[in-house]
C-alpha cells in the first residue's frame, strides 16, 4: 500500500497548471502524505510491540544481548553488534540532514545564495540523500549475512523471526525511499525541478524523515536497552 | 481543525506559503544535537549506567527527544499548518497507547496494581 | 448532443467524448467517484448474496438435529467465508459504495482528490474478493472462522491450502480499504466547497471522516498480524510456534487490536445514513448535531481502548479484565447518545412513513436491542457464560444486520433516486422491510436462548433433548423467510432501475447539497460549486419560513468572494462538462491493471504450497513487474 499511496502523490506533477482550489489551503497530497504517515505509526507499533512481546522467550540462540550455550556445548556471543550498527544508523540520520538541504534547494531556487552554489543543487543533495539510504541498505545487508553466518536465520528463534520481520519491514521502506529519490533525481536531471515542484520533494522529505524516525525508535528499543 | 480555515482559504494559503522553513544554520545545529545524543546513548551501553535500573527511562528518553527533534524540525510540523499536527500526533498518540497496554498485558512492563 | 432531447432530462451522458457511452470499456476505465460507487454498490450486493446463501446452507443444516446436509469439514469453510463475507466483502464495501457516491456530493466536490486511486480500490477490492471466495467453490475455502485464531491457523494445525487463500486474501482486501481511506480523508479535508466548514458537514460525511481514521489505525495491526501468519505458513518463523515460545494470545490481540475498530468501521456508516434519512422525513433538523459530532469521534477513541473485551474467557487478570470493562461500558455512553438523539429528531416531527424511514427506525429499536445484550458482554463474569455461545451470535447479529445492514437497507432506498433518477417501488419496499423485521428478529431472537442453554458457536450439529431444537428451527424458518425478503428488495432494485417513478433533483425534500443538482447527476456533479451558509443549505433556500428561527448560518460566509463559488441555488439545466469548461479526469485502464498486478504478486506464493518454487517466483515477479508498470504509466499520465 506503501508505493500505492505514495506514488499517487507524484500524479500530479504534469497537470501543475490546474491549481485546484482546496478548503484548507493546503496541498491534497501533503494531506495524504501525512494520513498514511499516521497509519504507519500504528503498521511499526504492532511490529514493535511484537518484538518487545517476545524480548526474553527465545528458548534457543543466539541471543541480543545474553551468552548463549548450546545443549551441545556450543558458546554464541551476543549477536547484535553495536558498533556497526551505530555507524549505519550515523549514515541514516545524517540523510536526514541531507534531506532537508535537498527541499531547501528546490525551494529557493534562483534565490541568492542558491545559484550556482552548492547549496543550490538539488541534484546534488538528492543524489546524496539516495547514496546515505542505499549506504545504510548496505549496512543491513551485512549484519543480515553475518548473522546468518553466525547461526541466526528468520526460522531459528522468536528473537530472530521478530528481529528480522521488524528490521526487514524498516529496510523495505528505506528500500521504497530511495526508489522514491531516485525517480525525483531523474526528474530533476530531465527537466529541473523549480519550486513549484517543491511539493514533490516535501511529501519525499517527510515520508524519508518518518522512515529516519522509526529507526530512531527501533535503534535504542531492539539495539540498545537490555 | 478548526472551522475557520474553509472560509478563509485564500488567507490560509498565503500565510502558509509565506512562512520560513528554518535555515541551513539552524539545520545545522539539529543534526549536531541528534549525532551528539546518539552518541551519548552508544557510550552509555558501555558504562556501568547499562546496568542502572535508570538505564532503560534514559534511553527511551534520549530517543523520544530525537524522535521529537526530527518530527519538529525536519519534519517542519512546527511550522507547518496545524491540522498535520492532529494527521500525525492523533495516530501516533494511539499507537503508543496501544504498544504501552500490549506490553502490561504480556507482562513485559511490571504491573501496575 | 442532438440526442437528448428526446432522452429523459437528466440523463448520465459521458460528455466530453472520452467516455465510451456505457459499455464494459467505459466501467472497466471509469474514475468518476459516482461509477465507482456504483460499481462497489452492485459488487458488495453481490456478495451480500453469496454470503446470505452460505448462511441459509448453515441453517439448513441446523434446522433439525444430528442432519447432515453438509459435511463437518464444508460447514467450517461455510460459517467461515459467512463471516468473511459479510464484513470485508459485503457490509464494508457497501458502506463504500456510499463513501464514493455520496462524499463528494455532501461536500460539494467534483470528485474525490484521487480518482485514479479510488478506482485502483476498487479493483483490488473486486478481484480480492474474488480471490478469496472461489475457493469454496473447489471445497477449498478458509475453515478456521472469521477471525482465523493462531495457532489453529498456523501449518501445524491447517495444512491445506484452505487458510493460504484466506491470509492472502484478507492482506489484498486491506489494500484496498487503506488506500480508500487516504483518498476520503483528503477529500474530506480539502474537497469542501467554500463555507461547508467541518460543523456544517452532513452527518454521512461526518460520520464517515471518523471512519477513514478508524481504518487507517485498524488495518496496520491486522496487516502485521497477516504478516506473521504469512511467514510462519510460507517461511517457517516462528511467531505462532507454541513450541518455540510464543504466545498463543499474540494474535488474537492484534487481530482484536484491528476487530474491535472495525465493529464501528461497520456501524458508524449506517448511523450516518440513518443521521440523514430521519430529519429528512420528520422535516426537523437533526437534534443535537453537534454532540452527535463528538459522540461519533468519541466513539472512534473509545473503539481503540476496548479490544480485550472479546478475550475476557483468556483470563488476563483482574485488573486487565475490570479496565476494559469498564471502558466498553463508558463506550455505551456515546451510543446511546445517538439513539437518544435520533428519537429526539423524531419527536414532534412531521412523520413520513416510507420505506427508508422505516428501515431507519428499525435500525434504532434493533440497534437498541444488540447495544444492550453488548453492555451485557462488557461484564467479564457474564461474558464468560456467554462466549462462543450462540447468545454471542445474537449479539453481533442484531447490531450487524439489525444495525448496519437496515440502515444500509434505508440508505439505498433512500439514495436510489438520486443515483437514477427513479424511485424504487414503496409497496414492494414496505414489504420487504416488514417481512425482514420479522424474519431478523425471528431468526435472531431465539439464539439469545439457545446461547443461554449451552449451545456453542460454530458446531455443525447438535443431538436432540438439550433443549435447543425449537430454538434452532425458529431460527432457520426465520432465515428461509429472510432470503424471500431479500429476493423481494432484489426484484425491486432491479425492475425499479428501468421502471420506477421518475424523481426530481431533490426526491425528498432533504436539506443537503446532493438534492440541489440533477437526479443522476452529471459527470461533474455541480456547474458551479454552492457557497454554503449553513447546515441545511437547501432548506434555507427552499422554505426560509421554516429555517429563519434557527440560528444556525453565520454571516462570515456570505463575505467569500472565490471566483469559482457562487451563492448556494438549485441546478435544473444540463450542459456537458465541455460546455462549462470543465476539465474532467481521464478515463484510464491503468489501476485495473496495477490492482491485477498486485493480485497476481500475491497468487504467487499459493504455488510455493504446491511445491512450484520456480512457477511461483515468476508468478510473483510477473506480477510485481505489472504493478510497478502500470504505477509508473499511471503516476507520469496526467489526471486530466
Amino acid at each position: 500500500m506503501a508505493t500505492a499511496v505514495t506514488h499517487e502523490a507524484h500524479e500530479a506533477h504534469d497537470t501543475h497548471e490546474h491549481v485546484h482550489y482546496t478548503s484548507t489551503g493546503l496541498d491534497n497530497r501533503k494531506v495524504a502524505i501525512w494520513a498514511f504517515i499516521g497509519s504507519e505509526c500504528m503498521l511499526f507499533a504492532s511490529l514493535i510491540s511484537t518484538y518487545l512481546i517476545y524480548k526474553g522467550r527465545s528458548r534457543v540462540g543466539p541471543l541480543p544481548h545474553e551468552i548463549w550455550t548450546s545443549p551441545s556445548g556450543q558458546i554464541f556471543q551476543p549477536i547484535l553488534n553495536i558498533p556497526v550498527t551505530s555507524a549505519s544508523t550515523f549514515v541514516l540520520l545524517m540523510s536526514s540532514l541531507v534531506m532537508v538541504l535537498a527541499l531547501a534547494a528546490v525551494e529557493n531556487r534562483g534565490k541568492p545564495g542558491y545559484v550556482g552554489t552548492l547549496l543550490g543543487n538539488s541534484k546534488f543533495w538528492l543524489a546524496a540523500t539516495a547514496l546515505m539510504g542505499a549506504t545504510f541498505l548496505g549496512f543491513q545487508a551485512y549484519e543480515f549475512t553475518s548473522f546468518v553466518h553466525e547461526g541466526l536465520t528468520i526460522k531459528t528463534n522468536l528473537f530472530g523471526s521478530s528481529f528480522f520481520t521488524l528490521t526487514g519491514f524498516h529496510g523495505a521502506h528505506v528500500t521504497a525511499g530511495v526508489l522514491w529519490l531516485l525517480t525525483l533525481l531523474a526528474i530533476d536531471i530531465k527537466r529541473g525541478l523549480t519550486p513549484k515542484d517543491a511539493i514533490l520533494v516535501d511529501i519525499c522529505a517527510l515520508y524519508w524523515h518518518f522512515v529516519d524516525v522509526v529507526w530512531i525508535a527501533i535503534f535504542t528499543l531492539v539495539y540498545l536497552i537490555k | 481543525m478548526s472551522d475557520h480555515h474553509a472560509p478563509g482559504a485564500a488567507a490560509a494559503q498565503e500565510e502558509h506559503e509565506e512562512h520560513e522553513h528554518p535555515s541551513w544554520k539552524q539545520y545545522k545545529w539539529v543534526a549536531l544535537i541528534l549525532l551528539v545524543i546518539t552518541v551519548v546513548e552508544v557510550w552509555v551501553y558501555y558504562t556501568p549506567f547499562a546496568k542502572s535500573p535508570y538505564f532503560n527511562p534514559f534511553l527511551i528518553t534520549m530517543s523520544a527527544v530525537k524522535f521529537g527533534i526530527v518530527v519538529q524540525m525536519y519534519m517542519h510540523l512546527k511550522y507547518d499548518h496545524k491540522l498535520f499536527r492532529a494527521l500525525f500526533f492523533g495516530p501516533l498518540l494511539i499507537a503508543m497507547f496501544t504498544v504501552t497496554a500490549l506490553l502490561f498485558l504480556f507482562h513485559q512492563l511490571p504491573p501496575l496494581f | 448532443m442532438a440526442t437528448t432531447a428526446a432522452a429523459p432530462k437528466f440523463q448520465p451522458v459521458n460528455t466530453d467524448g472520452s467516455y465510451g457511452e456505457s459499455g464494459f470499456w467505459s466501467w472497466m476505465t471509469t474514475v468518476d467517484h459516482k461509477r465507482i460507487g456504483t460499481l462497489y454498490l452492485y459488487t458488495a450486493l453481490f456478495f451480500f448474496i453469496v454470503g446470505g446463501i452460505e448462511a441459509g446452507i448453515m441453517r439448513w443444516q441446523l434446522a433439525l438435529p444430528n442432519s447432515h446436509v453438509v459435511s463437518a469439514q464444508m460447514y467450517n469453510q461455510l460459517f467461515t467465508m459467512h463471516g468473511t463475507t459479510m464484513v470485508f466483502l459485503a457490509i464494508m464495501p457497501l458502506s463504500a459504495a456510499f463513501f464514493n457516491y455520496l462524499i463528494p456530493l455532501q461536500i460539494g466536490a467534483r470528485d474525490v482528490a484521487f480518482p485514479r486511486l479510488n478506482a485502483f480500490s476498487y479493483w483490488v477490492y473486486l478481484l480480492g474478493g474474488l480471490f478469496i471466495s472461489i475457493p469454496i467453490l473447489f471445497k477449498t475455502a478458509p475453515d478456521a472462522g472469521w477471525f482465523g485464531y493462531a495457532p489453529l491457523t498456523t501449518p501445524q494445525f491447517s495444512g491445506g491450502l484452505n487458510i493460504d487463500f484466506w491470509v492472502i486474501g484478507l492482506q489484498i482486501l486491506g489494500i484496498s480499504s487503506l488506500a480508500a481511506a487516504f483518498n476520503f480523508i483528503t477529500t474530506i479535508i480539502n474537497l469542501r466547497a467554500p463555507g461547508m466548514t467541518l460543523m456544517r458537514m452532513p452527518m454521512f460525511t461526518w460520520m464517515s471522516f471518523v471512519v477513514q481514521f478508524l481504518l487507517i489505525l485498524a488495518f496496520p495491526a491486522i496487516t502485521i498480524a497477516l504478516v506473521f501468519l504469512l511467514f510462519d505458513r510460507f517461511f517457517g518463523t516462528q511467531f505462532y510456534e507454541i513450541a518455540s515460545g510464543a504466545d498463543p494470545l499474540l494474535w488474537q490481540h492484534l487481530f482484536w487490536v484491528f476487530g474491535h475498530p472495525e465493529v464501528y468501521i461497520l456501524i458508524l456508516p449506517a448511523f450516518g445514513l440513518v443521521s440523514e434519512i430521519l430529519p429528512t422525513f420528520s422535516k426537523k433538523p437533526l437534534f443535537g448535531y453537534n454532540v452527535m459530532v463528538y459522540s461519533g469521534i468519541m466513539i472512534g477513541v473509545l473503539g481503540f481502548g476496548v479490544w480485550a473485551h472479546h478475550m475476557f474467557a483468556v483470563g488476563m487478570g483482574a485488573v486487565a479484565d475490570s479496565i476494559f470493562s469498564l471502558v466498553t461500558m463508558l463506550i455505551g455512553i456515546p451510543t446511546g447518545v445517538k439513539i437518544f438523539n435520533w428519537i429526539a429528531t423524531m419527536w414532534a416531527g412531521e412523520i413520513r412513513f416510507t420505506a427508508a424511514m422505516k428501515f431507519a427506525i428499525g435500525l434504532i429499536a434493533l440497534f437498541t436491542i444488540g447495544g444492550i445484550s453488548g453492555v451485557m458482554h462488557s461484564s467479564p463474569p457474564a461474558d464468560t457464560q456467554q462466549t462462543d455461545t450462540y447468545f454471542v451470535v445474537a449479539h453481533f447479529h442484531y447490531v450487524l444486520f439489525g444495525g448496519s445492514i437496515m440502515g444500509i437497507l434505508g440508505g439505498i432506498y433512500y439514495y436510489f433516486p438520486k443515483m437514477t433518477g427513479r424511485y424504487m417501488s414503496e409497496k414492494l419496499g414496505t414489504w420487504h422491510f416488514w417481512l425482514t423485521f420479522i424474519a431478523m428478529n425471528l431468526t435472531f431472537f431465539p439464539m439469545h436462548f439457545s446461547g443461554l442453554l449451552g449451545m456453542p458457536r460454530r458446531v455443525y450439529t447438535y443431538d436432540a433433548g438439550q433443549g435447543w431444537e425449537k430454538f434452532n428451527l425458529a431460527s432457520s424458518l426465520g432465515t428461509a423467510l429472510l432470503i424471500f425478503a431479500t429476493s423481494l428488495f432484489v426484484i425491486n432494485f432491479l425492475w425499479s432501475r428501468k421502471n420506477g417513478a421518475k424523481a426530481p433533483n431533490d426526491a425528498w425534500g432533504a436539506a443537503t447539497l446532493e438534492w440541489s443538482i440533477p437526479s443522476p447527476p452529471p459527470d461533474y456533479n455541480f456547474a458551479q460549486i454552492p457557497i454554503v451558509t449553513s447546515r441545511s443549505p437547501l432548506w434555507d433556500l427552499k422554505h426560509p419560513e421554516m429555517t429563519a428561527g434557527i440560528a444556525h448560518s453565520s454571516p462570515d460566509a456570505m463575505t467569500i468572494t472565490d471566483s469559482h463559488a457562487v451563492p448556494m441555488h438549485e441546478e435544473t439545466e444540463y450542459k456537458t462538462a465541455k460546455e462549462l469548461g470543465i476539465p474532467m479526469p481521464f478515463p484510464t485502464i491503468k489501476p485495473f491493471f496495477a490492482a491485477l498486478g498486485i493480485i497476481v504478486m500475491f497468487s504467487g506464493l499459493i504455488f510455493i504450497h504446491l511445491d512450484k518454487f520456480a512457477i511461483a517466483m515468476a508468478i510473483t515477479i510477473g506480477g510485481a513487474v505489472l504493478l510497478v508498470g502500470s504505477l509508473y504509466a499511471w503516476l507520469t499520465s496526467p489526471l486530466e
